[in-house]
């Protein structure tokens, strides 16, 4: 396989006097086949969605800072709410992921490229498209999206500004986008294992990854159902969602839920692989349970299906339908207790060291934990009835996805950076990266499980009196973290532009293919499969 | 900016002695009623099981990063693998699990038992405002954001209940079983009381059911729970339990209110008392969208100032308020308010902001209008 690919190289490059370097100028990112070039433009357009959306977040937290509307209107407060949550989701994290896929999977299985070059580069500029699209919205008359992420009909529908069009069409550019990435990743994963990378051999964010890809596959096409049913009703004269019609203004829900929920898992199943592979090499200890990580992750996507109407405990599903989404989510624990339990008997007894990788690793396993305390406390339906839609679930959902996600991809970042640029970074200011992060994000998102309790909504403008102390120690938090950002961003870049040689295994106790080429990795690698024993 | 000594100190004194100050409220109350205290009662018992897991789970991880790190010259061990611990750590969080579903379900089965209520009240969610019905009663009405505008820009000293206060709270009798029947008129609202742990969608096209039974008099306060456009935090919900003795007098004075409006129909109105009326009418119900000024925020919520229907034909006028716009905000207000506040909002909306039209529609039209569509 891979000398095929090889022969087209040379044809296409022939005449050249260099055959594996990369193109000269702006077409060398516009028409790059090369997974290595891909991956970096992936990571880098979902840094700069990290900067916009975060920038967002910064417009609502100075909303917040103070009871009484200081900053902006109601109605742009919620085109803030509803563009962070999307442009995180969908322009952050999921991009940040398919970056690292594109880079480290043929790296880590010992493939030459990605399966699907060309569909790779296309899946990769269509999102520039997408965020183009939906970011315009924001200057139109009437204003961006303002339902919300989550865009329940019919407020999205009859009652939504006119930009919802153009919401729709950038999501299904997004989804087209993701589903192309999926099946790259699968076909990559599947087909160009080096000879005796078996299944059981692979790292472990391989094997999320290719479970992430499933993932993928199965729901994005439901979110392009459900927003193609809306478009149906908004100029087809349909009425899928309007009780008015005859429609049902629920089913929207079941539909995005079905969607939405193992949407959390494709956000944060990568990260699971990829501290996986992280803490062991800074304990210096083989992972305690490769095997039940490999199941237990599987368990968690099985499970992804079947929990969606937890998100609708108070939309008045029958008394049985609420028991059994109540038991299956509860369940959720256990697969994602043994992950747990896992890492911290990898670290039991190491030889552990704290560079920026293993204390963004450290902090995931601890503060993911709390978020999924919060998770199983949510779970309990009666008990949701008082959390649902408070700033408790607002507390859960960033526990999660921040140290979870966020710091999943900043560990991974540290981890792979050597190896990306051939330069070590400035590990003193990565340490400082890692504790203003994570003053900044407990400061920010601990107060809100408290302002939930205390009875404080979601998605508003505006608070009574009790909720401002907390609010503002909120913002204080949620300002640190915005800033401390850009941090990261000038580490990156000294990185790049010089530094410490890396050696091709900068951390004595990694493991995996990728450490056995050279730093900075060739443009090709693999040309010629290694052999695995 | 004379707040920020305060929340220092006050995150000090509350890290060192939990303080219980108002202010610092930490954790959800237990409510006044049984179904709230069950529901107090599973949130602490779920929370402390997650604190002793945590206090475990974490405990192991900082004994370890204290203890095995590489500077205090630890070697690696190489263990890895071992049947035994892997099915208890799996079958251990499974028991726990089953021991705390149970109650969540006995609690849940009671909080589904609607039956046997003694009293109905339907709940109709509007933008951005509660409608509330007490059926087999003849007494309705709207609840609406009693906070001045004042207050929200900063303008005015911002009082206790900020945000939370109505003009007509939903009243109701203590030691009655309550059942809500509710719905919604636009989009999806969602009714929330803490003080009695009842949560619900309320949902165009469909009628939710919950109950409940409060044990004390006093106020409850709550607020809309589901994103629901422009003003959605703007939008509380205020409960007065009164004692049975004082819901009947309060229920009898409706009934005579609701009587008395009817006639108001029937009185022959000057063009200046509709505008005198209509001016509230209109900045409880219409400046949200059309704004104080009547200047709107187009192209979402156009303007009314010089507009074709405001100083148009009287008819098209009363038609798109009692009908509404269909496929967009603009409600039906025909079903929301009473003929003469109809007449009234109109009369003030064409002699308001310099639409001088010097004419009127009277609540006997409005009635009119009504008394057709009903055939």
């Amino acid at each position: 396989m891979s000398a095929v690919i090889d022969s087209h190289k040379e044809h296409g490059h022939a005449g050249h006097d260099h055959h594996h370097g990369p193109a000269k100028g702006l077409m060398r990112w516009v028409l790059t086949t090369n997974h290595k070039d891909i991956g970096s433009m992936y990571l880098w357009f979902s840094f700069a969605m990290f900067l916009l959306g975060g920038s967002m977040a910064m417009v609502i937290r100075a909303e917040l800072f103070q009871p009484g509307l200081q900053i902006v209107e109601p109605a742009f407060f919620n085109q803030m709410t509803t563009m962070h949550g999307l442009i995180m989701v969908f322009g952050a994290v999921m991009p940040a992921f398919v970056g690292l896929a594109n880079w480290m999977i043929p790296l880590m299985v010992g493939a030459p490229d990605m399966a699907l070059p060309r569909m790779n580069n296309f899946s990769f500029w269509l999102l520039p498209a997408a965020f183009g699209l939906l970011v315009s919205t924001l200057f139109t008359e009437g204003g961006g999206p303002n339902f919300g992420w989550t865009f329940y009909a019919p407020l999205s529908t009859t009652y939504a500004p006119e930009s919802v069009t153009f919401f729709i069409f950038a999501i299904h550019l997004m989804g087209i986008s993701s589903i192309m990435g999926a099946i790259n990743v699968i076909a990559t994963i599947l087909n160009l294992r080096a000879p005796g990378m078996t299944l059981m051999k692979m790292p472990l964010f391989v094997w999320t990854w290719l479970i992430t890809a499933f993932l993928l596959i199965a729901v994005m096409p439901v979110l392009a159902g459900v927003v193609t049913m809306m478009l149906m009703d908004i100029h087809f004269g349909t009425s899928f969602f309007s009780a008015a019609g005859g429609g049902d203004p629920v089913l929207f829900q079941h539909v995005f839920w079905f969607f939405g929920h193992p949407e959390v898992y494709i956000m944060i199943l990568p990260a699971f692989g990829a501290v996986s592979s992280i803490i062991p090499a800074f304990a210096r200890k083989p992972l305690f349970g490769y095997t039940s990580m490999v199941y237990a992750t599987a368990s968690i996507a099985f499970l992804s299906f079947i929990v969606w109407a937890h998100h609708m405990f108070t939309v008045g599903i029958p008394l049985t339908g609420e028991l059994f989404f109540m038991y299956a989510t509860m369940l959720i624990a256990v697969p994602t207790g043994v992950k747990v339990f896992n890492w911290a008997s990898t670290m039991w007894q190491g030889s552990m060291t704290f560079e920026a990788p293993m204390l963004f690793s450290v902090a995931f396993v601890i503060l993911f934990t709390i978020g999924g305390f919060s998770g199983l406390m949510l779970a309990i339906a009666p008990a949701d009835f008082q959390y649902h839609d408070t700033y408790f679930v607002v507390a859960h959902f960033h526990y999660v996805l921040v140290p979870g996600a966020i710091f999943g991809i900043f560990a991974s970042a540290y981890y792979w950076l050597p190896k990306w640029t051939g330069h070590m970074y400035d590990e003193t200011l990565a340490k400082l990266h890692f504790w203003m992060s994570f003053i900044g994000m407990n400061l920010a998102f601990f107060p809100m499980h408290f302002v939930g309790l205390a009875g404080m909504p979601r998605r508003i403008p505006d608070y009574n009196l009790q909720f401002a102390d907390f609010n503002m120690i909120s913002s204080v938090g949620a300002f640190t973290f915005g800033a401390t950002q850009f941090l990261f961003l000038f580490i990156v870049i000294k990185c790049i532009r010089g530094g410490k040689p890396a050696p091709a295994k900068p951390w004595d106790g990694a493991e995996g293919l990728e450490w056995t080429v050279p730093s900075p990795a060739p443009y090709h690698t693999f040309s010629t499969p290694p052999e695995v024993k | 900016m004379m707040r920020h000594p305060r929340v220092w100190m006050g995150l000090l004194l509350w890290l060192a002695f939990g303080s219980a100050h108002a202010e610092w409220a930490v954790n959800m109350l237990p409510g006044v009623t049984e179904v709230s205290r069950s529901v107090f009662d599973l949130h602490m018992i779920i929370f402390w099981i997650c604190v002793v897991i945590g206090v475990v789970v974490f405990g192991v991880m900082f004994w370890s990063m204290l203890i095995h790190r590489r500077s205090t010259g630890q070697q690696p061990a190489h263990f890895h693998e071992s049947t035994t611990v892997e099915i208890l750590w799996t079958v251990v969080p499974f028991v726990i699990l089953v021991a705390m579903a149970v109650p969540a379900t006995k609690t849940l089965i009671d909080i589904y038992d609607t039956s046997e209520s003694e009293l109905d009240i339907q709940v109709t969610g509007y933008q951005w405002k509660w409608h509330y019905k007490y059926l087999g009663q003849d007494v309705e009405f709207f609840s609406n954001l009693a906070t001045p505008t004042d207050q929200i820009y900063n303008k005015a000293e911002k009082d206790e209940h900020y945000l939370l206060e109505v003009d007509e709270p939903l009243v109701v009798p203590v030691g009655t079983k309550v059942r809500f029947l509710i719905t919604a008129a636009d989009v999806i609202h969602s009714w929330w009381v803490p003080a009695l742990a009842v949560k619900k969608d309320a949902i165009p096209g469909f009628v939710n059911e919950s109950w409940t039974r409060i044990d004390e008099p006093g106020i409850y306060r709550g607020q809309c729970t589901e994103l629901c456009g422009k003003d959605h935090g703007f939008m509380p919900v205020v409960v007065e339990a009164k004692s049975k003795e004082d819901f009947a007098v309060w229920l009898a004075e409706r009934k005579e209110q609701a009587a008395k409006l009817k006639e108001l129909t029937s009185k022959e109105w000057t063009v200046e008392e509709l505008v005198a009326r209509g001016e509230k009418v209109y900045q409880t119900n219409c400046a949200s969208c059309h704004q104080a000024e009547g200047q709107g925020m187009p192209p979402m919520f156009p303007a009314l100032k010089g507009s074709k229907i405001a100083i148009g034909p009287t008819k098209d006028h009363l038609d798109i308020v009692y009908h509404g716009k269909q496929g967009t905000a603009m409600a039906a207000f025909g079903k929301q308010l009473s003929e003469v506040d109809i007449a009234a909002v109109i009369t003030y909306e064409r002699n308001a902001w310099g639409n001088n039209t010097g004419d009127m529609v009277t609540p006997k039209e409005v009635l009119e209008l009504k008394q057709a569509e009903e055939k």
